[in-house]
């Protein structure tokens, strides 16, 4: 094995070198995970309350005081959920990965590795979560005895773009929040804002009824509408109509910033040593 | 044979900015912006005057190392030998890959390891276990390799018993022990250690010692060695590269590197040591090491009849219990003294206060003799024992006799005596056959 470092060489091998490194990424994910619920009371019982807590308040605020409408038979605890799913995923993995490199410090100005591996460890802990909420989602399928259609079988699909979606803009925040420590201030305003922004606690429908559909395209630049969309139609089935148009233009912006945030970290992965 | 490191024209260059060189390492947004209005006012108004708009004015490119070449054969064990800011620890972050180098070329045949510090991505919360998969993992073992040396890990560091307990629960010896332990048994064909030689006790650094020599001798592997102590070094190294302010003549025999290091007269005639870039994420830093005679003057040559003082200027960070502490090492390499305040409340369980200090230590006269010193000051806490800051062989003490009847330890012997470090003023009775007091 042959190494050659000269300026701008890191560029070549990257790919590879990620690869290579893929049981650092397993251990790192794995870290998170077990630190994360020590030296709590009730442990990981806090990933099934507050998506839970929210779906609550979302129902009662939304479903029954706004009387916004559910379409179909879908119960609206039911709608929420789904939409909570990927959105929740979300938000968590832009908050973890953006503090993940400055939280790794250590790591990094004493120990070589892709840096791409931290901040996607991370989004890795919040997959986790995921799947303790999607738990929850069955359990209220079945209390509400709703039956899928064959679309469920979809549901990875959707997840692969959802995790997409997060680890676009989590790279590029991760990276900036690097060189300019402002950038922590500014999630938790994101995911405040996202949640009423987004799709969450209402129906799709109901923009797309009320604006009009040019209108709802230009609502879908905000990937995370496309997302929650496709999340619910693939959870909820028939009842819940997609729209398709808009989908694309959300799909489009998660591939869109998938690239800039890839690109920007890369370019600003070679001077994280030094400023960090 | 190819050789298995092999440098060319190696340079490293940090812009570095004059503003926030000193207070923090990164930018606010807010402040970038701020600079921005004022670069674009600055910038217009040198335009209107017809002046050269210049770009940055405010930045400066700071070469760690230039034209640094050499190549290093397999097996063999490469001491690094610098000053504080020579540009060692850039040439080990590049040869390990943790920064790019902005100039030459670098080819490396093998994987390379570094022990850049021992510890390094241990999390307290997680057991003697668990740390050393994580820690294996980020030092680029593979599970499997991990999994087969495992039991020799626990025993090199002996914490059997501990393995299960979380390592925020252990003393520091035993987490040192345990993550040089890991670190140990890696195989890679090149690897890199920093300093690792001073912490720990005497028997472990022996075993580490030994663990080096036979990671060399035995398995033909590479080391790369970067120590302040010239004894190890010399114990350890075949060969050694001299880095002066980021420029080295290649690599050389230990002794003559060694030899550089400790007659280099780059050092020689100041009595004021200002650290270079004191870091900003330590709880406590040196700032100004100085030298002075017995009337506060400042002098780098002192009259072994005369006492002299040492000033050390630190900054108690955040009120970490500190210790300061000296070192009086010899041309030779030997250690002549060490010495700490022991005036000090040592209670590492009270706060102290955060701010400015000044120490200040009085070298007696008659005491040491006439020889040249390199003194080496740390900030350290006896308990927990932790090093917060030191500076390498930060200046360089000359003691001289003058000959004459105010050397009183001399007395009337008129010849120097060259092999002795201290000739002390001692007390002396001598009874005659009598029983007479002479």
């Amino acid at each position: 094995m042959e190494i050659i470092l000269e300026p701008g060489r890191s560029e070549k091998n990257y790919w590879r070198d990620i690869w290579n490194y893929r049981e650092l990424f397993q251990v790192l994910a794995w870290r998170d995970l077990s630190v994360r619920y020590k030296q709590t009371v009730i442990g990981v019982f806090w990933a099934v309350l507050r998506p839970f807590l929210t779906m609550v308040v979302f129902t009662v605020v939304f479903g029954k005081l706004a009387g916004m409408p559910s379409p179909g038979n879908i119960p609206y605890a039911l709608l929420v959920f789904a939409g909570m799913l990927p959105w929740t995923f979300f938000a968590t993995a832009l908050g973890e990965a953006s503090g993940s490199l400055i939280g790794n410090a250590n790591l990094i100005s004493k120990v070589y590795f892709p840096r791409l591996i931290i901040p996607a460890a991370t989004v890795m802990v919040s997959f986790v979560d995921f799947l303790i909420s999607f738990a929850i989602m069955v359990g209220m399928m079945v209390w509400y005895l709703y039956l899928p259609s064959w679309q469920i079988f979809l549901l990875p699909v959707f997840m692969l773009i959802a995790f997409l979606a997060s680890l676009g803009p989590g790279l590029w925040i991760t990276a900036l929040n690097v060189k300019y420590r402002d950038f922590r201030y500014i999630i938790p305003f994101i995911v405040q804002f996202g949640l009423y922004v987004c799709p969450v606690g209402f129906s799709s429908q109901v923009v797309r009824e009320k604006f009009g559909e040019t209108a709802f395209m230009i609502y879908s630049l905000n990937p995370m509408v496309g997302v929650i969309d496709g999340f619910r139609w693939c959870i909820l089935g028939g009842d819940f109509k997609i729209f398709w148009p808009g989908f694309f233009v959300s799909i489009c912006i998660v591939v869109f910033f998938l690239w800039l945030g890839i690109h920007k970290f890369r370019k600003m992965e070679r001077i994280f040593a030094d400023i960090i | 044979m190819q050789p298995v490191i092999k440098v060319e024209n190696l340079g490293k260059s940090y812009l570095i900015s004059h503003r926030s060189a000193r207070t923090e390492r990164y930018v606010a947004l807010r402040d970038v912006i701020a600079q921005g209005v004022k670069d674009v006012v600055r910038k217009t108004q040198d335009a209107f005057r017809g002046r050269q708009v210049l770009q940055g004015d405010e930045v400066e490119e700071f070469w760690a190392l230039r034209n640094v070449g050499f190549e290093v054969a397999q097996g063999e064990v490469v001491g690094i030998i610098g000053r504080n800011g020579a540009g060692k620890s850039t040439l080990l972050k590049v040869l390990s890959r943790i920064t790019e180098p902005s100039e030459g070329r670098v080819t490396i045949r093998g994987r390379v390891a570094s022990l850049l510090e021992v510890g390094t991505g241990f999390h307290p919360e997680l057991t003697g276990r668990e740390n050393i998969f994580l820690n294996g993992a980020i030092l680029g073992m593979k599970r499997r390799e991990i999994r087969a040396k495992f039991d020799e890990i626990v025993q090199f560091a002996e914490i059997e018993k501990f393995i299960d307990t979380p390592v925020k629960r252990y003393s520091s010896g035993m987490y040192v022990r345990l993550a040089f332990a890991v670190a140990a048994h890696l195989e890679p064909e090149i690897l890199v250690v920093d300093e690792v030689l001073a912490v720990g006790d005497a028997t472990f650094q022996r075993k580490c010692i030994g663990k080096m020599q036979e990671v060399s001798g035995q398995m033909g592997r590479t080391v790369l060695f970067v120590s302040h102590q010239m004894t190890s070094l010399q114990a350890l190294c075949d060969k050694a590269i001299f880095l002066n302010a980021g420029k080295t003549s290649g690599i050389e025999s230990v002794q003559s590197a060694v030899a550089k290091y400790l007659h280099g007269n780059d050092a020689t005639e100041i009595s004021e040591y200002l650290i270079p870039n004191p870091s900003t994420d330590s709880d406590a830093v040196l700032e100004r090491i100085s030298l002075a005679d017995e009337y506060g003057r400042p002098n780098v040559r002192f009259q072994i009849s005369k006492p002299w003082y040492i000033e050390i200027f630190w900054k108690n960070i955040t009120g970490v219990p500190v210790n300061p502490n000296i070192q009086l090492k010899t041309n030779t390499g030997i250690v002549a003294l060490v010495a700490i305040d022991t005036t000090l409340d040592w209670d590492g369980s009270k706060k102290k206060a955060v701010g400015r200090y000044k120490s200040k230590v009085c070298m007696p006269a008659h005491f040491l003799n006439a020889n040249d010193y390199w003194l080496s000051v740390s900030l350290d806490c006896a308990s927990p024992a932790r090093a917060y800051d030191t500076a390498f062989d930060a200046l360089r003490i000359t003691l001289w006799d003058p000959m004459d009847e105010s050397s009183i330890a001399r007395g009337h012997f008129t010849k120097p005596r060259e092999d002795a470090v201290t000739w002390p003023a001692l007390e002396w009775k001598c009874t005659g056959p009598n029983g007479t007091i002479v």
